[in-house]
């Protein structure tokens, strides 16, 4: 699941009675005066901040750090309340329980980029309660009244008295005089923000340039065994038998057997696994998709494109205008499979004793990953202890809802006495991962008079992320999957209050949920906008091409009655210098989306060679995010957003033939290099709107605006992905 | 068979196959050299082997006997970070960081051979070296920012 739900068109005031309801349920029924837990001295103020005696302050983290910034935006929202420095703050991962679970989703995750949206007011409340309280003791204890304190650097002043007392040193206070959080507090105003709005550093910026930042791949337990896992060839083979004679015979090894994932070798050293797993004889059943190939998937879809599939929406009347019209334009578009290819490889450690264990995993889903050892160990959920170090990325991968790379350690640690930590490899990684799934678009479109798009006919095909999951039916409406259409409606669908801010007046959306068949389709950032952006954004390009009328004026158009949208593609027509005429082999295309329910736009300026080789000169990227609580890290999140967005669209392709898949690494994988990366100019659109998430909304137009600008350098469309396999190669 | 790792000799236990990488990480418990691909491709793996950096990832350990091996643990003195460790922070580069040690290595050997590199020599650079979260336009940045910070410090 990925998307925060429905938010837009709500007033502040309505967002802040929401966010009341959003405290409470992030509020902590946890206070150091009814529970024990001042061991030390030390006092929980509330379910996120502990102070010490000696005024160390900890936030219990409640979202995942894995490069999106979640630990920087939550420190510096409950610093600011608390008047202490973000930087000071440790941080420990909350654990799993109910108390923490996000107030969207209800479950332990962090998806959707809704962190920085989700967290703004239970924070900043909690750093507010945390620092009442302390002030109600200094003022009993110095027999001041409380309007005379103030707060400072991790102290209570009392400015008449020169007093001045450290967090820690009040707790002892607050045990004796039972002082409770009150019940409401007041939050800073914007006007008074010390820190958020401004640029922070990340949090735990210094632990990643000396080495000492600790990932899920370099823990290492007490007796703790290494696993190499030898998976079948095809997704949904099983093992029928092996041979292990060679493989036990290999230095450091321990035990080799079948789990339901493969064959897994245990040894004392990950090297002496991953040999040893090369001298494993395997019989494989290839299974049900012995065979299969990504073009049998594309012919299938796209025949079932041209049968009529769900009804999403059906605005006017698209089928009569379309038949009614002169000229009417069609065209499929097509997007493969896609890796995540996070950098720091899947990894888990695991240990089972009893009817208890422990996982230590780089997760973005852990009350999923407590829910799915408890069910397949047959043991109470509560006795799934998950330890949550920092992730070397995620982009999804780690929310797995079958957290298959999880569950699949707990089954090798299994019957072992000993922590067993199961790495991925590279190889694993890309050839048994969960994919993006492979989708087809079939659109048709006409035009008025003046050249405007009239009528629209999507029907969208592939593999719904979310069917047969426990998040079916709320993220499914009638049996679509809300994101397989991602920002493709004019109207109100699921938990999304919209898709689209482009108004055309007659507008049919279709879908047709693929197939399941072994191959998982898991989020990949931005979702169902990694296809839905290529297939909306060309196809209106295209329209725009057709009735000559210039793409970005055209949105500006179909946006009028989107305020935020109109806004962003104004200040984009100035700052990319849209108007301003290139040189020949140049090229410029742009592409708008909603993510969730933040606007974004991009233009692209692209320069092509006879050859097809083609560089991204300049990337002029608008967004509003809402209030930007640390516009550093928007800048970086859009920066690696569209990196990422962009690798995907030029040469990301995961190609199934005869079942197999047939990328292993990197160098048939590849992913975007530095010479490759575009000069990107981010501008973020100044707004008193409560904050929205940004981890995901830059990678949403990207792949389109760069086809466009394709199409203006060449003529050529693409409406097959990647860019590469149509000849261009971006350099 | 012996390593001089960040200046210290220590003896090494692991088979001389063993790929560099998986010694730092797995024996020596130098867990911030990274895994990222195990075939060259990715940079994550870089150490400096006398000086050079090179892939630890395709290295056997019998390769680097009796040599100086740099890693990413070795660069800082205490909490006295180098210049290319300092403008990375300045910089804000990190993200995840899984690809930062990697990074840090080939544009501290870049700096060396060359104090004051262009865009185009630090894309070539560090060709190698893949960051899945994007932060090349913050590499590119501190690279320069490092190049500065060295040549101001070497003046006074
Ligand atoms: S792990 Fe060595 S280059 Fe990728
Ligand atoms: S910072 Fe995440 S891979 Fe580079």
């Amino acid at each position: 699941m990925s998307h925060s739900p429905m938010k837009a068109g709500l007033s502040r005031r309505q967002f802040v009675q929401a966010g009341g309801a959003l405290l409470f349920a992030a509020e902590c029924p946890i206070t150091f005066a009814n529970k024990a837990n001042a061991v030390g001295g030390s006092a929980m103020m509330n379910s996120f901040v502990r102070i010490d005696p000696s005024n160390v302050i900890t936030m219990l983290a409640n979202h995942s750090e894995f490069g999106n910034g979640a630990y920087t935006v939550m420190t510096m929202m409950l610093a600011e309340e608390l008047d202490v420095d973000y930087r000071a703050i440790q941080i420990e991962a909350a654990p799993t329980a109910p108390d923490y679970y996000s107030p969207l989703f209800r479950e332990y995750l962090t998806a959707g980029s809704v962190t920085t949206g989700s967290t703004w007011l239970p924070m900043r409340t909690a750093g507010a309660k945390a620092r009442a309280m302390l002030i109600e003791a200094a003022a009993q204890v110095w027999g001041v009244p409380q309007a005379e304190l103030s707060t400072e650097a991790g102290e209570v002043h009392h400015s008449a008295t020169g007093q001045r007392a450290p967090y820690g040193q009040l707790l002892e206070s607050i045990h004796r005089l039972k002082i409770m959080p009150p019940d409401t507090v007041s939050l800073k105003d914007p006007s008074d923000f010390k820190v958020l709005g401004k640029p922070a550093k990340r949090h735990e910026g210094a632990a990643k340039v000396d080495g000492s930042a600790q990932f899920g791949i370099d823990l290492k337990l007490p007796g703790m065994l290494h696993g190499a896992i030898a998976r079948p060839p095809v997704h949904g083979g099983r093992v029928v038998s092996f041979d292990a004679t060679g493989a036990l015979k290999m230095p450091g090894v321990v035990k080799v057997k079948a789990i339901s994932a493969g064959v897994v070798v245990l040894a004392k050293s990950y090297w002496q696994a991953q040999k040893a797993r090369g001298e494993l004889a395997i019989t494989w059943d290839r299974g049900d998709n012995d065979g299969v190939s990504s073009e049998q998937f594309y012919s299938e879809y796209r025949a079932l494109a041209e049968q009529p599939g769900m009804l999403a929406e059906d605005i006017g009347d698209a089928l009569g205008a379309l038949s009614e019209a002169g000229r009417v334009i069609e065209s499929v578009y097509e997007m493969p499979l896609l890796a995540h290819a996070t950098l720091e490889p899947m990894n888990c450690i695991a240990q089972v004793s009893g009817d208890a264990c422990t996982i230590w995993s780089g997760t973005q889903y852990q009350s999923n990953d407590q829910e799915v050892i408890s069910r397949f160990l047959g043991i109470p959920q509560e006795n799934v202890t998950v330890h949550r170090p920092l992730m070397g990325g995620s982009f999804g991968r780690r929310s797995s809802k079958k957290a298959d790379f999880t569950v699949e350690a707990v089954e090798a640690a299994m019957g072992e006495n000993v922590p067993v930590k199961i790495i991925w490899s590279r190889e694993e990684d890309i050839r048994s991962g969960h994919y993006r799934p492979l989708f087809v678009h079939k659109m048709r479109g006409s035009l008025d008079a003046s050249g405007m798009p009239d009528a629209w006919h999507q029907v969208a095909v592939g593999q719904s992320l979310m069917q047969g999951s426990k998040h079916d039916p709320a993220y499914m409406v009638r049996g679509i999957d809300i994101y397989s259409l991602d920002g493709c409606l004019q109207e109100p669908f699921g938990v999304f209050p919209y898709g689209t801010s482009y108004q055309i007046p007659h507008h049919r959306v279709e879908s047709h949920n693929a197939p399941r068949i072994g191959i998982v389709p898991q989020e990949w950032r931005s979702v169902g906008h990694t296809h839905t952006g290529i297939a909306y954004e060309c196809f209106l390009d295209e329209l725009a091409d057709a009735g000559e009328i210039d793409p970005l004026e055209l949105r500006l158009r179909l946006t009028k009655d989107h305020a935020r949208m109109n806004r962003v593609l104004r200040v984009l027509r100035e700052k990319s210098q849209w108007d301003e005429p290139l040189t020949a082999g140049r090229g410029r295309g742009m592409a708008a989306r909603i993510y969730s329910v933040s606007p974004v736009a991009q233009a692209v300026e692209v320069s092509v060679a006879e050859n097809g080789d083609f560089t991204i000169d300049r990337v002029v990227c608008v967004l509003d995010c809402g209030f930007a609580v640390n516009p550093l890290g928007v800048e970086g999140q859009v920066e690696g957003g569209i990196a990422f967005g962009l690798g995907g669209a030029a040469f990301g392709n995961i190609d199934i033939v005869n079942g197999e898949v047939q990328q292993s690494n990197f160098h048939d994988y590849p992913v975007i290099r530095m010479s490759q990366m575009p000069k990107v100019e981010v501008h973020i659109l100044p707004s008193d709107e409560p904050p929205t998430g940004v981890g995901e909304q830059a990678t949403a137009p990207i792949a389109p605006a760069v086809a466009n600008a394709l199409f203006n350098a060449t003529g050529q469309r693409v409406r097959r992905f990647p860019l590469s396999s149509q000849g261009f190669n971006l350099v | 068979m012996k390593l001089i790792v960040n200046g210290a000799e220590v003896d090494i236990a692991s088979d001389g196959d063993t790929p560099l990488l998986w010694v730092l990480r797995d024996e020596l418990d130098l867990v911030g050299t990274k895994y990222g691909c195990g075939m060259a491709q990715c940079g994550a793996c870089t150490v400096h082997l006398a000086g050079q950096p090179i892939r630890s990832c395709i290295t056997p350990v019998s390769a680097a006997a009796g040599k100086a091996v740099e890693t990413i643990e070795g660069q800082a003195a205490g909490a006295d970070l180098t210049a290319v460790q300092r403008a990375w922070l300045e910089t804000d580069v990190a993200q995840c960081g899984y690809c930062q040690s990697g990074q840090i290595m080939v544009a501290t050997a870049l700096l060396k051979e060359n104090p004051a590199p262009t865009d185009e020599q630090i894309d070539t650079a560090m060709a190698g070296n893949v960051c899945r979260c994007g932060t090349y336009p913050r590499i590119r940045k501190a690279v320069h920012l490092a190049a500065k910070l060295i040549a101001t410090e070497a003046a006074v």
